[in-house]
């Protein structure tokens, strides 16, 4: 009943919207290879849906990869910059420029250092879903309350208790929002990173399948595509907030994580 | 633990320098009961801070139990827990770790540490209440919670800073009474900081008054009653003059 009252609404907006696109598609006659109609794609999906699921495949695997390398890499260096307030002023401008870099500008870049194949997807994916990690996690491990900042001093705890028993769980709830926000980007980032680099000759992704597709004018193909690179998003997405609502069930709302 | 301070000031360097503290003379017993009113935002928090050792003097000494509190090392070495008016408990521990805070950062043995803490809850009534989270807890419950931390390493000094200032009248009078049996049990020094004069003369066997900012000593109340003191003591006539008193030296001569 719930699942209904949930799913139902934006549900009934897709099949209108489908029911809109045929309609529009089939009145005006526009030819397939311009704007393809939901028929056409469905089929596409239908004729190619063995490489799309092994594309789909390869591409989750990068952004998974990418994604686990961002969120150690992040939490460490967000643990360096709640230990070293000048450690934090010195390097932190250089976290935001991973955010501003125009990922799809330096990909090639970056695939031509690191090489085809799989390293350089994963890097790329990892560069672009990195800062939110940091931002996030950062902001978790050092505004806590003063008060209990005191609490530990008073109790004569440690620096590493410090850390260990109050800031790293105060930071977890920030540390999902990051998360949530970079599993998203981290499958921008395989893709784009595809864009530039496929895994082999009979091997590839969905970014170089979009690439491909689009080369050869094949736009119901390259529609499916684009299609199964949301659905890859989108159920990373519901994976991770799934994940984080569960972890944060004893956190009780009693800590607002820290948005991005 | 006693405590006794000679001159101790307190100054927030600048620019410009805020003085929070004028230089102050005060023993307190091993034992006592001692509550201290003062204006919001007098400096009482300072003094508190200072016995704790969280803030270092700028002038004067200090000394916990027999032994001086060392500005050096920014923290009092003395057994000493500090109770505040919000209960700062750890929203991802239950109710049971939470009291168990203290022990832990002081690497006691477990059995020992699972022991005290459920003790301590035992103590504040919470006893049954271990598996529970801060979240699903009320404020008193809470604030009970805090207690029990404080009281779990069996402090010889327990330093509140308006503890119940957050509570709605009911439970701060029932923590009020709850506190007193605590501290005749446990025999701990106890240090109520407060603005609620009534609570100051219920609970302290003396009462401290102090100025507007930087704060220094205007008056010193003995409160004679016998304990254990019932609730009905707080609408008595001797009880009413006492309070009296005490408003007119906090409020500089005038009773509102």
């Amino acid at each position: 009943m719930n699942i209904l009252r949930v799913a139902g609404p934006p549900l009934f907006i897709a099949a209108f919207m489908v029911l809109l696109w045929h309609a529009a598609v089939t009145l005006s006659g526009v030819q397939p290879f311009l704007m393809p109609g939901p028929l056409n794609v469905s089929s596409a999906i239908v004729a190619n849906g063995a490489t799309l699921a092994h594309a789909a495949g390869l591409t989750a695997v990068a952004a998974v990869l990418g994604l686990a390398a961002s969120f150690v890499a992040g939490f460490l260096i967000a643990v360096s910059f709640s230990q070293s307030p000048i450690v934090e002023r010195s390097l932190y401008p250089y976290a935001i420029f991973l955010q501003t870099v125009p990922i799809v500008a330096i990909a090639p870049l970056i695939v031509l250092w690191i090489g085809h194949g799989l390293p350089g997807v994963v890097a790329v994916s990892f560069i672009i879903s990195l800062f939110p990690i940091i931002a996030n996690t950062t902001a978790g491990l050092t505004r806590i309350d003063p008060d209990l900042l005191d609490l530990f001093r008073l109790y004569g705890a440690s620096r590493v208790q410090t850390l260990l028993r109050l800031r790293v769980p105060h930071a977890i709830p920030s540390m999902l929002t990051g998360l949530r926000i970079s599993c998203g980007l981290s499958v921008v980032g395989a893709i784009v990173g595809e864009f530039f680099a496929g895994y082999g000759t009979e091997d590839y992704g969905l970014g170089y399948l979009i690439i491909l597709t689009n080369a050869q004018t094949k736009t119901p193909y390259l529609f499916a595509s684009v299609l199964t690179s949301t659905a890859l998003g989108l159920s990373f997405f519901a994976l991770v907030s799934l994940l984080s609502r569960r972890a944060l069930r004893r956190w009780g709302g009693a800590n607002e994580p820290a948005r991005a | 633990m006693s405590v006794t301070a000679r001159g101790l000031a307190k100054e927030f360097p600048g620019p410009p320098a805020v003085p929070a503290l004028s230089p102050l003379d005060l023993h307190i017993d091993a034992g006592e009961a001692v509550s201290v009113v003062g204006p919001s935002g007098c400096g009482k928090s300072t003094l508190l801070r200072l016995i704790a050792g969280l803030e270092a003097p700028t002038m004067g000494e200090l000394e916990i139990g027999d032994e001086p509190v060392s500005i050096e090392r920014g923290r009092a070495t003395a057994n000493l827990s500090y109770v505040l008016q919000d209960p700062t408990l750890l929203p991802w521990r239950n109710v049971h770790d939470n009291a168990s805070l203290p022990l832990q950062l002081a690497h006691w043995p477990g059995s020992v540490i699972a022991e005290q803490a459920s003790a301590a809850l035992d103590l504040v009534g919470l006893g049954s209440e271990g598996r529970l989270y801060p979240h699903q807890l009320s404020g008193g419950m809470r604030m009970r919670v805090s207690i029990a931390r404080a009281l779990s390493s069996r402090p010889g000094l327990l330093l509140m800073d308006e503890p119940f200032g957050a509570l709605d009248e009911i439970s701060r009078q029932a923590l009020n009474g709850e506190l007193q049996r605590l501290w005749r049990e446990q025999g701990f020094t106890l240090v109520f900081v407060t603005h609620s004069v009534q609570e100051a003369v219920f609970l302290g066997q003396r009462v401290i008054v102090l100025s507007p900012r930087p704060a220094r000593m205007v008056s010193e109340h003995k409160v004679e009653f016998a304990f254990p003191r019932a609730p009905e003591l707080r609408t008595s006539n001797e009880f009413s003059q006492l309070m009296r008193q005490v408003s007119k030296n906090l409020h500089g001569g005038t009773v509102p």
